[in-house]
């Protein structure tokens, strides 16, 4: 039985020194044979899990992750949420996502701390300015929140930004979309795996897969760091990891993998109550709870699967951040970080089956996945149980490729998380 | 910051490069052969090797593509040569 959280059991635990509180997700070992096996621990692998379970009644799943939960991209990324693409299919799917989000602290009974405090993505010349609109109204006739924000009404949102004669990018306002914000990303991993243990799904930390049985044309099992299991439906959610595990079955992605890194400063009094990304630097950032500056921008352009950044990313996300807030060049920074992202050609993720039958994967996030998260579970979940296709997902298939049908969001939306 | 080693201008920061392909993505020939599936995976699709790789670079600074041989995990450089029939 999952023990439910509240402030009641807050209280009655503090009463009693916090002593009672029982783990919030099973620790379990693999069994001979699963009716469904995810690869990797990641929020898309856990949500997959969740979903299995929750929408489709199965419960003899295994998550098996090489390392602990959360701790790939999921626990290292600047945890911003938004649905403002430009293309419908995009829409529908990261859409999806925040939809889910909304409901989610109260589906798991885990705090995500979803904080819907708005996104500003800001122009700084009318150029950029009539592409903001442009993507402002792709937005407005899919259906979601987002409109085009003047620059009294930005320059009134953040009232540190560099506004003056000087600024290299004038902030002359941009989308907004009032529903974006961020979340707590260990909480959103924390949260599904307690979930997805409490409805039977066993998760498997420290288990690596190293190879795909495939009989007769369909996957059988496969082999881990634990010892074989078998199973006849296979869910891939390993971010960068993927290209690697299907190249087991002879199955080339069309995915690089990249180190995106992220930065923590000091914390300090609450100064910053949006999300910003400014087109002109590439630099975004946000303000924890905690006080700190949580900021990134754009990707290291080497080919890696070390999770490290290079300098010279470094100075150019720190130097556009101090263009945007000269103030903060007074904080020091605390943390900085990388992650191995896996990015595809048009931007856009990969889902749908690839390989032997009972294979299908999720990935191809590249910089922007934790959005997604709920979205990308729910749809893997379908195709597992279901063996094909769920609207939203289909054209995201990994057909898009050949068919020359490729959904290009670096270019529609024009940035690249 | 790295150096990256070009063949005809020796080493030179890593900001001066910019990665262009792996190598030994042949060309299918001829044109109206070709099925769809053979373009987008010649166009598409890599191996995305963790470990060693060979990889076409371009050094920016000189306007040369050339092949760099790198560890993708600890960003050891092996190796750099010019194209085949292009040498300095
Ligand atoms: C610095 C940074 C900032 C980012 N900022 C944002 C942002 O603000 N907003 C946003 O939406 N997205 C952002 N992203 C992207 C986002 O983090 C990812 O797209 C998302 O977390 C992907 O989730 P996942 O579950 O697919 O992958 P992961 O969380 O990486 O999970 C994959 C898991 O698979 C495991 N695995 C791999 N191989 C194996 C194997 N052989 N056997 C078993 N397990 C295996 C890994 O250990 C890993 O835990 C950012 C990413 C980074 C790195
Ligand atoms: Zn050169």
């Amino acid at each position: 039985m999952m023990q439910r959280y509240s402030a009641l059991s807050l209280l009655k635990h503090g009463l009693s020194g916090h002593k009672g509180w029982k783990t919030a997700w099973a620790k379990a070992r693999p069994k001979p044979a699963y009716d469904a096996v995810i690869v990797g621990g990641g929020g898309h692998g856990l949500a997959t899990a969740y979903y299995l379970a929750k929408n489709h009644g199965l419960t003899r799943v295994a998550v098996l992750e090489r390392g602990w939960i959360g701790g790939g991209n999921t626990g290292r990324n600047t945890t911003v949420c938004r649905s403002n693409y430009f293309y419908p299919e995009s829409v529908a799917l990261y859409d999806l996502a925040l939809r889910l989000y909304e409901g989610l602290s109260r589906e798991l009974n885990y705090n995500i701390m979803l904080s819907q405090r708005g996104m500003l993505i800001a122009a700084h010349t009318p150029a950029q300015m009539e592409i903001c609109n442009r993507i402002a109204n792709a937005m407005q006739l899919n259906g979601v929140d987002g409109k085009l924000m003047g620059a009294e009404e930005a320059a009134a949102h953040l009232p540190l930004a560099n506004t003056g004669p000087d600024a290299r990018y004038k902030l002359m306002g941009g989308i907004w979309q009032g529903r974006a914000g961020t979340a707590r990303h260990d909480a959103v991993a924390w949260g599904y795996a307690r979930a997805a243990s409490a409805l039977g799904v066993d998760i498997i930390e420290n288990c690596e897969v190293t190879d795909i049985d495939v009989q007769g044309g369909a996957v059988a099992g496969i082999e881990t760091s634990l010892g074989p299991i078998q199973t006849e439906r296979l869910g891939i959610a390993a971010a960068g990891a993927t290209p690697g595990l299907m190249a087991h079955v002879d199955v080339a992605l069309p995915i690089h993998d990249y180190a995106l890194q992220a930065f923590v400063s000091e914390p300090v009094k609450p100064c910053l109550d949006t999300v910003l990304l400014y087109l002109g630097t590439g630099t975004y950032v946000s303000q924890s709870d905690k006080g700190e500056l949580v900021f990134g921008g754009g990707l290291d352009r080497v080919p890696t699967h070390g999770q490290r950044g290079n300098l010279p990313v470094q100075e150019a996300v720190t130097a556009g951040l101090l263009e945007m807030f000269p103030a903060f060049g007074q904080l020091k920074l605390l943390r900085q970080w990388a992650g191995v992202v896996d990015v595809v050609p048009d931007s856009s993720p990969l889902i749908g089956p690839a390989g032997p039958d009972g294979i299908f994967i999720n990935c191809g996030w590249g910089t922007g996945g934790f959005k997604a998260i709920p979205a990308g579970g729910w749809l893997l979940a379908h195709l597992l149980a279901k063996g094909e296709h769920h609207d939203i997902s289909r054209p995201f298939d990994l057909r898009r490729f050949a068919e020359g049908r490729l959904i290009d969001e670096a270019a529609g939306s024009g940035i690249a998380h | 910051m790295q150096h990256f080693p070009c063949p005809f201008c020796g080493p030179r920061d890593e900001t001066e490069f910019h990665f262009a392909v792996e190598a030994g993505h042949a060309r299918p020939e001829p044109a109206a052969a070709v099925s769809d599936a053979a373009w987008s995976s010649y166009l598409y699709e890599n191996a995305s090797p963790k470990g060693s790789a060979r990889e076409v670079w371009l050094h920016l600074t000189c306007g040369e593509y050339f092949i760099m041989t790198r560890d993708t995990v600890s960003r050891e450089v092996t190796g750099s040569e010019a194209l085949p029939g292009h040498a300095p």
